[in-house]
């Protein structure tokens, strides 16, 4: 659109112009959300809309089957029975987790992260299990640990199916850490100078070294995943800081604005594909 | 604490499919830690199933079976309500084993 | 590539029984230790500490294999990670006693073997370790022959490394 419009501009008078481009400009997540769907759809034409939240699995058939195979008795069983254990073991003070979400957490995974007007940030789901805990007198947990992956799995397990709901609240602080998830994600960093969107927009289904990249399109949808290559569960915030490693570039700490903004944007954009979590992959 | 074994056993007919998933590091001998250290070899050697007393399937294995291992098969004779017993045994001496009642 | 959410619901509906029955009988891990082997169900140790298949085949059967398209191998052509490699086979052999599954790019071929008794169906899916890529090989023993299927199986990931 803005290309459009550029051309346009040389075209006319200026004065036209300068009326039309500001409305451009303007941050549009609703718009965004559309082109990014637009683009996966029409990169890949024969992969249903649902279906990109199966990642590598949605790409190509010979790992799809390996991935069949697995789900016939999925590898992260064991941690969804610990985090429904956990989830429903009460704190010291007699508290669980449920007391702390709508709906007693169940079937809630597709609302997160949402913007606390109050706090003036984003809150992921793994950032409300921590405060969870805090609130009532527990120590909170490694963001990049078993027990939070396993939280977080039966949490998403309960809500299968369910498509992603993220809302952008008419505030001007909600739109920024949109604004910023975003920034972020096409941000090129590191040595290797990859954006997130280097190889999850322009390189899905392509081979980097052995791996299988997955689309960002529908990414988050199957978080926490059992990943074979590390031998066990792992959260997004594990899995934005090893993307950051992997691609030689300084990871930031779990939770960080930056990554909870960044979780915003990817979640937003995948507005309405149905929550897959937990997931295996390789 | 939980078992470490999780079993499905459906009957379709006169035969039953059997899938077992086992929590097991199953730990090959030949990987080292981060500190450099090779973590000993640690793994199930024998899985057997039994119906009605009588073993319907024995598995022996070495080191290359994944990790929380994996085994699908079936066999004929046994009805829904039936129980599975299913025990296993590690190079360590561990072991463990539980029934399951066929669905 | 038009199953997913068919395969989600089918997966739950599964995962769903298998939480059930393990909620059932979860206390089964008090019972008795594994009723330990008749001499045939020996536990053969010094077939999995071979390096070679044919040694490792020598040593389980005393027999060699002659390759059978009657013994269905399915594996990966690549192994997403060498570490979780699903492989099965199904034959349509009568009177098989035992399954085995070699990997001759292992540190010691022998990989897992299965005895299969009287009534139990020919077949038997698994998830092995590979460490590089390198054939893959089924042994189906019938009616006290030994038939054999291979494929190979390539493998960018390890599965013995850290």
């Amino acid at each position: 659109m803005r290309f459009v419009i550029a051309l346009v501009s040389a075209a006319l008078a200026a004065s036209v112009i300068v009326s039309a481009a500001p409305a451009s400009d303007a941050p549009d997540p609703a718009a965004d959300a559309e082109a990014f769907r637009n683009y996966f759809v029409t990169k890949f034409p024969k992969v249903k809309l649902e279906d990109f939240v199966n990642g590598p699995y949605s790409m190509n058939k010979d790992m799809r089957r390996q991935w069949q195979e697995k789900e016939e008795f999925p590898p992260y069983e064991f941690a969804l029975e610990a985090g429904k254990e956990m989830f429903a073991a009460p704190f010291k003070n007699g508290k669980t987790y449920a007391d702390c979400f709508e709906n007693g957490g169940i079937g809630v995974r597709q609302n997160f992260p949402y913007f606390d007007a109050k706090q003036g940030e984003v809150i992921t789901l793994e950032l409300a299990l921590n405060r969870c805990r805090t609130a009532n007198g527990e120590a909170p947990l490694s963001y990049v640990k078993d027990e939070m992956a396993s939280l977080t799995a039966y949490m998403a397990f309960t809500s299968r199916g369910k498509p992603f709901d993220i809302k952008i609240p008419d505030d001007p602080r909600a739109l920024a850490a949109y604004e910023n998830g975003k920034r972020y994600f096409y941000t090129r960093r590191g040595q290797l100078n990859f954006s997130c969107a280097s190889c999850h927009v322009q390189s899905p289904g392509e081979r980097l070294r052995a791996e299988i990249l997955a689309p960002a399109l529908g990414i988050l949808n199957a978080m926490p995943i059992y990943r074979s290559e590390w031998a066990g569960m792992g959260t997004i915030s594990r899995r934005f800081i090893t993307c950051n490693s992997q691609t030689r570039a300084v990871p930031e700490e779990a939770q960080s604005e930056d990554y909870r903004d960044l979780e915003y944007f990817l979640s937003y954009v995948s507005n309405g594909l149905p929550i897959s979590g937990p997931g295996a992959r390789p | 604490m939980a078992s470490t074994i999780r079993v499905r056993a459906i009957a379709n007919g006169d035969t039953t499919e059997v899938q077992a998933l086992i929590q097991h590091p199953m730990d090959s001998g030949f990987v080292k830690d981060a500190q450099g250290a090779v973590i000993p070899a640690h793994f199930i050697q024998q899985l057997s199933f039994e119906h009605n007393g009588k073993r319907v399937f024995l598995a022996d294995w070495g080191p290359a079976v994944a990790k929380d291992p994996y085994v699908k098969f079936a066999f004929k004779g046994a009805a829904k309500g039936d129980e599975l017993k299913i025990s296993w045994v590690d190079n360590k001496g561990a072991s463990d084993s539980t029934t399951a009642k066929i669905q | 590539m038009n199953f997913s959410i068919e395969k989600f619901s089918a997966t739950r509906r599964l995962v769903l029984q298998g939480t059930g029955a393990v909620a059932l009988f979860g206390l089964g891990g008090l019972a008795a230790p594994p009723a330990r082997a008749a001499a045939n169900d020996k536990y053969p140790e010094e077939a999995f500490k071979l390096k070679t298949d044919k040694d490792a085949i020598q040593a389980l059967y005393g027999r060699t294999a002659e390759a059978s398209d009657k013994v269905k191998l399915d594996a990966p052509e690549i192994a997403e990670n060498g570490a979780v490699v699903p492989i099965s086979v199904t034959t349509t052999l009568e009177n098989v006693t035992s399954i085995s599954f070699l990997v001759t790019g292992n540190p010691n071929a022998l990989a897992a073997s299965y005895a299969i008794p009287e009534g139990t169906v020919p077949g038997v899916a698994n998830r092995l370790k590979m460490q590089q890529t390198s054939n893959v090989i089924a042994i189906v023993d019938a009616g006290g022959k030994l038939y054999s299927a291979t494929k190979e199986v390539k493998v960018t990931v390890g599965g013995c490394g850290g």
